[in-house]
Order: structure tokens, then sequence, then C-alpha cells
């Protein structure tokens, strides 16, 4: 009997955390679309969560695109397929791993930051002197946040570790496996779809909208000090990681 | 400074406030009249903080009626609201900077948040509201972060005190300065409140800014408004609980929530 109720209860916690997500969701939704505007607070938020990651993205998916071209090589070789390097090297970056990997690098940058800053400001009453100083939180906050990050995923920081991973991948096919670098390229261009980058696109934008929101949620909701805010910041990570798993597949499934 | 014969600034009547099974007001009633400076008083945990959150709707009575001028605050729509809170300044206990604004833009964010005028004059207006409190024009520039404790709150006074509010909350205001610095900020609180003809709630339990600040004091004991009067009256009042806080003993019928292991 205690084991059903155990359940129950977990059950329970799961649906009521889900809908105060989905609330804070739509509130978040309904002020960005709704003035006050404070482009300037997006404009800060832009250049932290875009320029700002752009080393780290780079640097990983760099290694990365030549790593997978070392196992791509090595595995095809086996079947006398070497030819395929550049057009799985391609297709793996841009459809899954670029993406990917720049969301939960940026998961654990911006969506840990804005946790710790949003947690900071609550357990600081900063969040309560803007209600005082007739500023809704939501909109000079929360709105900013989810948008810079929501433009920044696809529009540069998706962008550039597609790029560098492919790119990657090439410097070591032609440096090191002895690849042509024209045919490299041209097989890459060759077999890249209008599709592939389409769905780049679309699992950035709603990776970013997933890492800003649970950043900005657990950020917002922090109780407690110090401890409260170490606890929303590892909540953020730990969530906005595993929603980008799990609409990962399910925004490839769409596609293919 | 205290005028009779209007409607009350601020009046609470039975407001309630629970968190879970805690009951932390249990029928708050207590009426600010304009102009008034009102100090509650009261130990920690004894539901000011959650006095002041509620008038201000940061928080959601159970129960009770708020009246802000006359007006029901406790069913009043988003936009009543925000208009009631134009009328609000306040002091922080811990000050409540914003960390990634300069000094000027956290005293002039209220004018910028309600557009009463452009950046430019609304840095010039900081700047004389922080000569107000005694900071020189070159604090403005400053980040919150490298200001002394006593700094950042005559920063947060003259945020408080920056659109000319019509009310303006203290939280413990002196809470963590000497003796000396809460002297120069419970003068600051004095004049500025007169400055801007404002009528002021402070919550404190630092009885030497009772005495500088207040007209009327209340003090709230488990929930409850367990006594009201002038200032002038607070060491004859006739109350066991009254002559023990300001006393500061031990011994009496306040007992503290002490957990002993």
């Amino acid at each position: 009997m205690n084991f059903l109720a155990v359940i129950g209860r977990v059950v329970i916690s799961f649906f009521r955390a889900a809908g105060r997500i989905g609330l804070f969701a739509t509130n978040a939704i309904t002020h960005m679309l709704t003035p006050p505007y404070y482009p300037r607070e997006l404009l800060r938020q832009m250049m932290n969560i875009g320029y700002y990651s752009l080393p780290v993205v780079g640097l990983t998916t760099l290694f990365t695109g030549a790593a997978l071209a070392v196992n791509i090589y090595e595995g095809s070789s086996r079947f006398n397929a070497e030819s395929t390097l550049p057009t799985i090297v391609v297709i793996g970056m841009v459809r899954e791993l670029g993406p990917t990997l720049c969301g939960l690098i940026v998961a654990g940058r911006v969506s840990a930051s804005m946790a710790a800053e949003l947690g900071t400001m609550r357990v600081t009453e900063q969040i309560d002197a803007l209600h005082t100083l007739s500023t809704d939180p939501f909109k000079y906050l929360i709105a900013p946040r989810i948008l810079a990050t929501v433009i920044m995923m696809p529009l540069m920081l998706v962008v550039v570790a597609d790029t560098i991973g492919v790119m990657g991948g090439y410097l070591l096919a032609t440096t090191k496996l002895g690849f042509n670098s024209g045919n490299y390229m041209k097989s890459t261009i060759d077999f890249l779809e209008a599709i592939d980058v389409m769905a780049s696109l679309t699992k950035a934008t709603v990776f970013g909208f997933f890492i800003s929101l649970m950043g900005c949620y657990h950020g917002f909701n922090t109780r407690g000090g110090a401890q409260g805010v170490g606890i929303s910041t590892t909540n953020a990570v730990v969530s906005a990681c595993i929603m980008i798993l799990v609409s990962n597949y399910v925004v490839t499934e769409m596609f293919f | 400074m205290i005028m009779n014969s209007q409607t009350p600034k601020i009046e609470l009547k039975g407001l309630r406030k629970t968190f879970g099974d805690k009951v932390v007001l249990d029928g708050v009633d207590l009426t600010v009249m304009p102009g008034e400076s009102m100090v509650i008083i009261g130990g920690s945990g004894s539901g000011k903080s959650v006095t002041l959150k509620c008038i201000l709707g940061l928080l959601h009575p159970d129960g009770g009626s708020i009246k802000i001028d006359g007006k029901e605050m406790t069913d009043a729509t988003t936009r009543e609201r925000q208009d009631v809170l134009n009328k609000f300044g306040m002091l922080f206990q811990g000050g409540a900077l914003f960390d990634s604004l300069p000094v000027w833009e956290n005293v002039a964010f209220g004018l910028l948040a309600q557009r009463l005028c452009d950046r430019k004059e609304a840095k010039e207006i900081a700047i004389e509201k922080l000569r107000r409190v005694g900071l020189s024009p070159d604090v403005g520039s400053l980040s919150p972060a490298e200001l002394s404790g006593g700094m950042q709150k005559r920063v947060g006074l003259a945020r408080a005190i920056a659109a000319n509010p019509e009310i303006i909350f203290f939280d413990e205001p002196t809470t963590g300065l000497d003796p000396i610095m809460s002297d120069v900020i419970n003068e600051l609180i004095v004049e500025c409140v007169k400055d801007v003809g404002a009528t002021a709630v402070t919550i404190t339990h630092d009885m030497s800014s009772v005495r500088k600040i207040a007209d009327n004091v209340a003090m709230i004991y488990h929930g409850n408004i367990i006594w009201t009067g002038p200032k002038d009256k607070i060491d004859q009042s006739g109350s066991d609980y009254i002559d023990q806080f300001i006393n500061g003993k031990a011994e009496g019928p306040i007992k503290m929530e002490i957990l002993k292991g």
C-alpha cells in the first residue's frame, strides 16, 4: 500500500511540475508578444548567449568533427567504402551532432548562468524590487532571455557548430587520411540536402527554447539562500539536457 | 505631519496569510493615515515582512482586506495593481540593487520603467537624488558591488524616493549597519520622507530607528497587531509584550522559538 502511495506521489508531483513549467512557458510567450519591450536587455542577452558561447561551441565541434572522420574512416575501410566519409561526416554533423552538441554545451553554459543569476536575484529580493519599480519581471528578465536564446541558437551557434564540425572532418581527412580537398568539398556539398539544414535549424530553435525555459524557470522559482541557488542551477542544467535529448528524437522523427 | 481627516492611505482589516500549516498573519488590522510615519515592530518571524509583501501584492493574502486610498486591492486587476504600485517606493533590507546596472541606473530604474522621462533627464534626477542622500555624483557610475553596506542603503533610499512616491516602505533599514551609520540612515529617512511628503511604513526591531522615524508604532506578535499608539506613549503602553520588546529582555510573555538539540 505504501509502495503504491509513493508511486502516486511521484506521478502527481511529476504532472504538477509539468503543469507549472507549461504555465511558466505560456506566461513567458505571452509577455514576449506584448509590450513594453526591452530591446537593450534583449541585445545584452543575445551578446551573452550567442557571441560569448562561440569559442566553446567552435572548439568542441571542431574536435568532434575530426574524431567523427577518424571513426568513419576506420569503420568504412572494413568494407572499402572510405569514399562515403565526407557524406557521413556532413550528414552526421548537420543533422545530429552539430545541434545536439551545441545544445548540450549551451545548456551547461547558458542554462546554468540564467538559473544562477535569476536565483540570486530572487534570494536577494531583486525580483521583488522590480515589482515595486513598476516592472514586470517576466517582461524584463524572462522574455529577453528566452527570445535571445531562440534567436541565437539557430542563427549563430548551430550554423557555426555545423560548419566548424564539417571543417574539422575536412581538415583531418585532407591532412591525415589522404583525401583530395576538392573532391571532399564536392561530396560534402552534393550530398547535403536542404532538409538536413532545416532539421538542424529546427532542432536549434527547439533546444534554445528548452535551454532558456529551464534556466529561467528554475532560477525564477529559487527558494532559500546559496544552497537554493545551487539546487536550481543543477536542476536547470539536468532538465535542459534531458529536454534536449528527448526533443532531439521527436524532431528527428518528424523530419525523417 | 499627521493628517486625520482623510481616507486612510493604507487600511488592513482581518488580513490572514498562511504557509502550509503555519499561520503567519492571523487577522491583522492596521490603519495608516496620509503623511503618517508608521513603524511596525516585532520579533523575527512575527509577520512584519509578510504584511508588507501582502500590501505590495508580492504575496496574495488568504483572507481579509487591503485598501490603498480607499480602493480594495485583494481583488484588483493587474492594471489597477500596476497603477497603485506606481505610488510606492521601497527600501529593501539588503538594498536589492541590480548588480548588472550602474548605480545611477538603479536609482533611475523606476523613472525609466514608468517612462516618466528620457535617459538623460533620468540620469540628472538620479544624480540629484544621490546627492540628496549624501553621495557624490561619481558614485553614479560605480557598480553596486563596489559600494559599502551603508552606501548601498543610501542608494536604495535614493531609488525609493526617485519617483517622488506617495507611500514609502522601509524594510529593516538599519539592519547590518554600525550605530553611527544607522543614525545617518534614520536621519535621511526622516528628511527624505518629509521632502517628498510621503506616507511611510517602516518595519524594524531597532528601537533607535523607532524613536527617530515613527509618528505611530504598531507591535505585531504571532500574526496579530497587539498594540498601536503614538511613539511617545510606547514607554507607558501598559503592555508586558511591548515592555519586554523595547527593553530587550529574555524574560517575559514573548517566548522565542529556540530549538534545543
